[in-house]
């Protein structure tokens, strides 16, 4: 095992996963909000926002896909040792890691069932830039409306059609992280 | 109490619960099943809330805790002592000092802000349950958005009363799909969950979580003809005056005497501490009481 | 004049000292030590390992203590005390063909390999109160025997031979846990049983009673009951192998009962089983009747509509831990509820009586 996967994990997991979480709810409650993760450094290629995410809500209870160039040795022995989730294919998982098109077809993703919509897995999208600006965001959780650099917007559309059912999704860019749940209705 | 993890709960069972609440502020008001532990309190006692506030709270953060509005009920002084001592918060008795509000009954009478979460003690989170007393069925009534039978029994009430006989934990509807109970607060602090703050719903015993995201539609269910009234005692607060403040009434004497004062303690005292001053009630002095 | 109640936290502080002091009693009374809890009300001990999920004779002596002899409060401060504890691993099934027995009775059979060992059973003693304990009497010395060391197989074992009794399914799958999942039903048989094994013993004996009343009466023999103590082993991966982590006193009962039979399957016995941490007889029996009457689907029986036949209603309510807790919350304030229903109730009363009035003009 490369010394390097005993790194980067939380100094004080308890308060770190704390703050963290805080972060990630209040982003998931307030769509197209953009704040900052802190308190752990992941190998690359994953940003240190998707890797604080993963040491906050993941554990062996969580199989998670990684996608793309996140599915790299490095990563993998890091989660491992870190967080000892199974790496599993994009079907079966709860959270799925990846650059937009390299998460691809989502519709191999759970979305729920009708009497379990939570049963449906967290998208985190390794985002190039994440901005308050592009889409328009409306629904549960914003004012009025509210703008977001998302990397599509028909899907998002028709992940909302899908309500009660469907993906939840995180945008990470470095250290930021903003959220997208079902409920959001997206306009271009 | 440093044999304990900060906020009492392992950091496993922290993950399952923040895992249910983000699931649960993605489905408004869809009661996600969480495996609820046993806490070192009763079941029906906030087992849930405390759950969902230890797995909220960081250090930095400054709790408020109330029981029918009020800071010093036995219940909500055990809850506080218990977060002073396992997570080593900052507590406070203002609502507006607060950043996460765990309350049994009661919506905060002063309007709660973004940066501010309120968390709900839900003894039975299902709106259906006295209805239909089966998980497996109401499960499936919700699944189908089956609601029939909550307007049914609403309408007896109009038939046999001449007004719906509901008067706390009144059914809302969210963001007009899933049917929530709102945790027994009276009716009049129905209209109040439409608000700036996240709304967290705990119910341990019965292994759920709900939310409710900020500024998200909440709507009490109700007939064209027989529309939706927030009510209260047609009362002023005897301490500190205030009109528009959920009124506890309070038996004076054998003899039918009897006051009205605020449910809310900090709402009145604050008040008091204005200058407002009610019918029965006597300037505030620092150290009254 | 009435102010707003202050001083909460001093009253709650001031009720558990007095309690504490209550707790003790007399200091003219020695103080109970954990050792003559854990060996002279063994049995109390064993329904609070049994109930609270977690074998530690000495802290279920403990909690007794602590609870002032209030079982269900000690059951709590067990179950509170576990849900803290890490997870280092499971256990193997425990196999209790191996059970080095103190006690094994059928009712089926007059005698079988292994015999009926009669053992430390409260059965055959005639109810009448000992004066002589009053008196600190000393115990008159058992008699001693050899050591049975003879292998004890299980009785359906004898029946299953001839297929007399319907089989079990074996499989490895790895069952659910209530206390780290949400229950969802239906519940398959190992979460009932888990469920029934943890659950309030008056609970299920009650809902056992039932079924032999006529609530979906399934007419249980006791095939076999049997106590003793079984290895607990663990794989140890480092190690490759499994080595012995200690030993547990257990109950197990198994029901043969009414058979059951198809066009495509002649009759055959079923079964029902209990299996309880240390000496716990009477919850063991009625566990393996409850057990019973839950596997009406799968053997493809009719539903009665007993309430021991309704997984739902006995899964969410054996335990007693959830129930006294909620029952017991009824007496924290309501007052805010309360006073919405008495502005209700003066409301309607008021519409109601103008009414009436009107009628009358």
């Amino acid at each position: 095992m490369n010394a390097d996967v005993l790194k980067g994990g939380f100094a004080n997991a308890p308060v770190d996963s704390a703050h963290a979480f805080r972060v990630l709810m209040n982003v998931m409650a307030r769509p197209g909000t953009i704040e900052d993760l802190a308190g752990a450094v992941p190998p690359a290629p994953l940003s240190v926002a998707a890797g604080v995410l993963i040491l906050t809500l993941c554990d062996p209870e969580t199989p998670v896909a990684l996608c793309g160039a996140v599915d790299c040795a490095a990563v993998r022995d890091w989660i491992s040792f870190h967080v000892g989730a199974p790496v599993v294919a994009p079907e079966r998982a709860m959270f799925a890691v990846g650059r937009w098109d390299d998460l691809g077809v989502l519709d191999r993703f759970a979305i729920g069932t009708p009497e379990y919509p939570d049963r449906s897995a967290t998208l985190i999208v390794e985002m190039e830039t994440l901005e308050a600006k592009g889409a328009t965001l409306s629904g549960p959780g914003i004012k009025e409306t509210a703008t977001l650099s998302l990397p599509d917007v028909a899907v998002f559309q028709k992940n909302a059609m899908l309500f009660p059912l469907g993906l939840d999704f995180y945008f990470t860019e470095g250290s930021r992280v903003a959220a997208l749940p079902r409920t959001t209705k997206v306009v271009a | 109490m440093s044999d304990y993890n900060f906020a009492y709960l392992d950091e496993q069972t922290k993950r399952m619960i923040r895992r249910a609440i983000l699931k649960g502020l993605a489905i408004p008001g869809y009661q996600v099943p969480f495996a609820s532990r046993e806490m070192p309190m009763p079941y029906g006692w906030g087992t849930g809330g405390v759950q969902v506030s230890a797995a909220t709270l960081t250090p930095d953060d400054t709790m408020k805790v109330i029981d029918q509005g009020a800071d010093d009920t036995t219940n909500a002084v055990s809850i506080r002592k218990f977060f002073e001592k396992t997570a080593g918060v900052a507590t406070t008795e203002e609502t507006a000092e607060a950043s996460v509000i765990q309350t049994r009954h009661r919506i905060p009478e002063e309007p709660l802000r973004e940066d501010q979460i309120l968390v709900y003690q839900v003894p039975i989170p299902e709106p259906l349950r006295f209805l239909e007393p089966s998980e497996v069925e109401t499960r499936k009534m919700h699944s189908l958005e089956e609601y029939g039978l909550m307007h049914v029994k609403l309408y007896e009430d109009i038939s046999r009363h001449g007004a719906i006989a509901t008067s706390y934990a009144y059914p809302v509807k969210v963001e007009g799909r899933y049917v929530m109970d709102p945790s027994p607060i009276p009716k009049f602090d129905n209209p109040k969950m439409e608000m700036a703050a996240i709304q967290l719903f705990g119910a341990g015993r019965e292994q759920r979580i709900y939310a409710v995201p900020p500024y998200t539609q909440v709507v009490s269910l109700d007939f064209d003809d027989y529309p939706f009234e927030a009510t209260k005692a047609d009362a002023a607060c005897d301490l500190c005056g205030a009109e528009d403040s959920y009124l506890d009434e309070v038996i004076m004497d054998d003899a039918g005497g009897r006051m009205f004062v605020c449910s809310d303690t900090d709402y009145c005292c604050s008040r008091r501490k204005a200058g407002f001053v009610g019918a029965k009630g006597t300037a505030f002095e620092e150290d009254a009481a | 004049m009435y102010v707003a109640v202050k001083g909460g936290e001093r009253a709650i502080d001031n009720a558990h000292a007095w309690l504490a002091e209550e707790r003790r009693g007399s200091l003219d009374v020695a103080e109970l030590s954990i050792a003559q809890i854990r060996e002279q009300l063994a049995l109390a001990v064993n329904r609070v390992m049994a109930e609270g999920s977690l074998y530690d004779p000495d802290l279920a002596a403990l909690a007794i203590k602590q609870a002032r002899g209030d079982m269900i409060e000690a059951i709590f401060l067990i179950r509170a005390y576990r849900t803290t504890l890490p997870r280092f691993g499971y256990s193997n099934p425990i196999d209790t063909a191996d059970m080095a027995c103190d006690r094994r009775i059928s009712a089926t059979f007059k005698d079988a390999p292994g015999g009926q060992v009669l053992g430390p059973t409260f059965d055959y003693t005639h109810r009448l109160l000992d004066f002589a304990l009053a008196a600190e009497g000393e115990v008159p010395e058992a008699p001693q025997g050899q050591a049975r060391t003879e292998p004890t197989p299980h009785i359906t074992g004898f029946l299953n031979r001839e297929g007399l009794i319907q089989t079990e399914d074996e499989n490895d799958d790895v069952p659910g846990d209530l206390t780290r999942e949400p229950l969802e039903l239906p519940a398959d048989r190992a979460l009932r049983l888990q469920s029934l094994t943890r659950g309030d013993e008056g609970f299920v004996l009650g809902m056992a009673y039932s079924t032999q009343r006529g609530y979906a009466r399934n007419h249980a023999f006791v095939g076999e009951l049997r106590i003793g103590k079984v290895e607990v082993e663990m794989d140890i991966p480092e190690l490759g192998f499994a080595i012995d982590i200690g030993e547990i006193e257990v109950t197990e009962c198994e029901t043969v009962n009414q058979f059951a039979g198809s066009k495509t399957e002649p009759p055959q016995f079923t079964r029902g089983y209990g299996l309880v941490f240390g000496q716990s007889e009477r919850k063991s029996i009625s566990m393996a009747l409850v057990d019973r009457a839950l596997r009406w689907k799968e053997l493809g029986e009719d539903n009665m509509g007993a309430p021991a036949q309704d997984e739902e209603f006995v899964l969410y309510h054996s335990d007693n831990i959830q129930a006294t807790g909620f029952l017991e919350h009824i007496k924290l304030p309501h007052y805010v509820d309360f006073q919405s229903e008495l502005e209700l109730i003066r409301k309607l009363r008021r519409e109601a009586m103008g009414e009436v009035q009107e009628a009358a003009e």
